[in-house]
């Protein structure tokens, strides 16, 4: 049985670490997220794990040093926010074509400029293409249990992906909530002891890694590699339900709740689903079909699962907490609408962009957004595609 | 939606304003109540008005927004009140709790909403004769368990303990158990 505690999230994130107790942690620690590194630094010094912690001058070299422990066939781990996710850009798709379960927590933080220490998706959001996968959490609890099912759905040994476990900055990192600990028994069995796949320091067994790749071949390389992320979906729903069965708490790609019979659905990622659930619970008591789509799994995305989870809805909000400049709405929007016209459902959708660098988001503004949707539906065309929530204009 | 008791400190970076609401948080949780506390930054800095934000139901606590309409406001550094508006979204008898050496009277006349109901005490001096340094949060918090009736004084004295423990020696443990005591039977209205 777990424990019931209270903890902050990044304090949760580095007790699953500890738990897990990966070969190692090669580490840059930066706001929001310090306090996963600095905490974890501490089990090492005081000989609760067994890792070997590295201490890098930055996080291309963070990233560089997990790649290496990975190809050698180490367990690894590392947790990082905005600028320092930035700097890790070019090792994120070398890892990610290298097929190594390397483990990231990202606390969500907006990018500069300006400089800005608070929450937005514009991290994760400019890495979605890195060949990552990347999962959302909701609350406390979330952070804990995905980094668990994290290290279960990269290390399957069909999808041998890494993994960005990914939390809202301050709103969750720093937020003091109770929570089911597992005990360290109940993780360690439920996780299991690393299984390398090709480790290079097998020297009975020479391979190469990451040579010259030209025009005759790099393409069916590429190609092979985009075969891995159908898996990756079967493996965040098999592990979301293997933990289910341990430890009671079920996890799937999307969380859907009061979708069934609504009419207007808000479809959003990471800590605000919490707000909304509160005002669709408080629209449905007064009579309002109101629901909301929480994106846990934003790669690889469920796009067949969306549409048919918004099959039945009159109108839908997309919620982006970030921007893609230049793009005709935000990321999350585009992929949502993307979903829907690939499988075939019509459905007016408006886009809301809200909370960059940590801004607000209060019921008001999510009530107004739902107020957008009973007209929509009735005049069946989205009065603007693009909005925002919490903008002073 | 169900009942919430909302909790806004206002403190200077470096009083301890996050770790009070912490503390409060586990308290409230020893008692049975879902909990939610968090820390609002500008750019942390020692010095800086800075709030932090605890809620309190017995329902789950989904919503992660900054509290704006406290039933109970603990104002760490009396200063604060020539810049931050500590009233702000109070409603008429809500406790306000201020750290200060100052009377119900002056403070009363200080803040923009005078019909809430003001506690004061004088934690800064308390945490000096008990914990020997000027650090008002452990002190504001048995003040608060008296003005308020949140939690019970034991279940705080448990929540430092569970808090701090690890930090700190048992001596400062049991300084802060008396700084807890002697502000909750100090803090008047």
């Amino acid at each position: 049985m777990g424990k019931r505690v209270a903890l902050e999230g990044n304090e949760a994130v580095a007790e699953a670490m500890r738990q897990i107790n990966p070969d190692v942690v090669a580490a840059y620690p930066i706001t929001p997220s310090t306090e996963i590194v600095q905490n974890f630094a501490q089990f090492v010094s005081d000989g609760q794990v067994d890792t070997n912690f590295v201490a890098v001058e930055s996080e291309h070299s963070a990233m560089s040093a997990c790649l290496a422990a990975a190809v050698a066939g180490g367990r690894v781990m590392n947790a990082t926010s905005a600028n320092g996710l930035a700097l890790m850009w070019e090792i994120l798709y070398i890892v990610s074509s290298m097929r190594q379960p390397v483990i990231l927590t990202v606390v969500n933080r907006a990018l500069s400029g300006n400089i800005n220490i608070h929450c937005d998706h514009s991290d994760s959001m400019g890495a979605r293409d890195t060949g990552w996968v990347q999962i959302f959490a909701e609350d406390v609890q979330e952070a804990y249990d995905n980094l668990l099912q994290a290290v279960a759905i990269g290390e399957s040994m069909d999808v041998r992906l890494p993994v960005m476990s990914c939390l809202d900055g301050f709103l969750l990192s720093h937020s003091y909530e109770l929570l089911e600990v597992e005990s360290d028994e109940a993780v360690r069995e439920w996780v299991g002891p690393y299984k390398p796949l090709n480790p290079m320091l097998d020297i009975s067994d020479p391979k190469t890694f990451g040579p010259l790749d030209l025009y005759d071949y790099y393409f069916e390389h590429k190609r092979s590699q985009l075969d891995a992320y159908p898996p990756a979906k079967e493996a965040i729903i098999a592990e979301g339900k293997r933990f289910g069965e341990a430890f009671g708490r079920e996890y799937g790609l999307l969380e859907e709740f009061m979708t069934e019979d609504a009419d207007f659905v808000m479809v959003a990622l990471g800590s605000t689903c919490g707000a909304i659930r509160d005002v669709v619970q408080g629209l449905r008591d007064n009579g309002v079909k109101a629901g909301l789509l929480k994106v846990r799994a934003f790669r690889p995305f469920p796009a067949e699962e969306i549409a048919a989870a918004l099959q039945g809805a009159s109108a839908v909000a997309v919620l982006d907490r970030s921007a893609s400049y230049g793009a005709h709405a935000g990321p999350l929007y585009a992929e949502v609408t993307s979903a829907l016209y690939s499988y075939g459902k019509q459905v007016p959708t408006n886009n809301y962009i809200y909370g960059l660098g940590g801004r607000e988001i209060l019921p008001d503004d999510l009530e107004q957004a739902f107020g957008d949707l009973q007209k929509v539906a009735e005049s069946g065309q989205p009065a603007e595609p693009v909005s925002f929530l919490g903008l002073r204009e | 939606m169900a009942q919430m008791t909302e909790v806004r400190f206002h403190g200077r970076g470096g009083q301890g304003a996050k770790t009070a609401g912490y503390i409060l948080a586990v308290a409230a949780a020893e008692e049975g109540w879902n909990i939610n506390a968090f820390p609002e930054y500008g750019a942390e800095r020692r010095g800086a008005p800075m709030k932090s934000y605890v809620r309190i139901s017995k329902d789950p606590i989904r919503l992660r927004s900054g509290v704006r309409h406290p039933n109970v406001v603990v104002v760490l550094d009396d200063t604060l009140l020539a810049t931050e508006h500590v009233t702000d979204g109070m409603e008429p008898g809500a406790v306000l709790v201020i750290n200060t050496d100052q009377s119900v009277e002056q403070i009363r006349e200080q803040l923009a909403s005078p019909d809430v109901n003001v506690f004061v005490v004088d934690a800064t001096q308390i945490a000096r004769d008990t914990i020997g340094r000027p650090i008002p949060n452990t002190p504001m918090l048995g003040a608060m368990a008296k003005a308020a009736d949140l939690v019970e004084l034991d279940s705080l004295k448990r929540a430092v303990d569970e808090r701090l423990g690890g930090k700190l020696s048992q001596a400062a443990i049991e300084s802060n158990y008396a700084a807890l005591q002697r502000a909750y039977e100090e803090v008047h209205s």
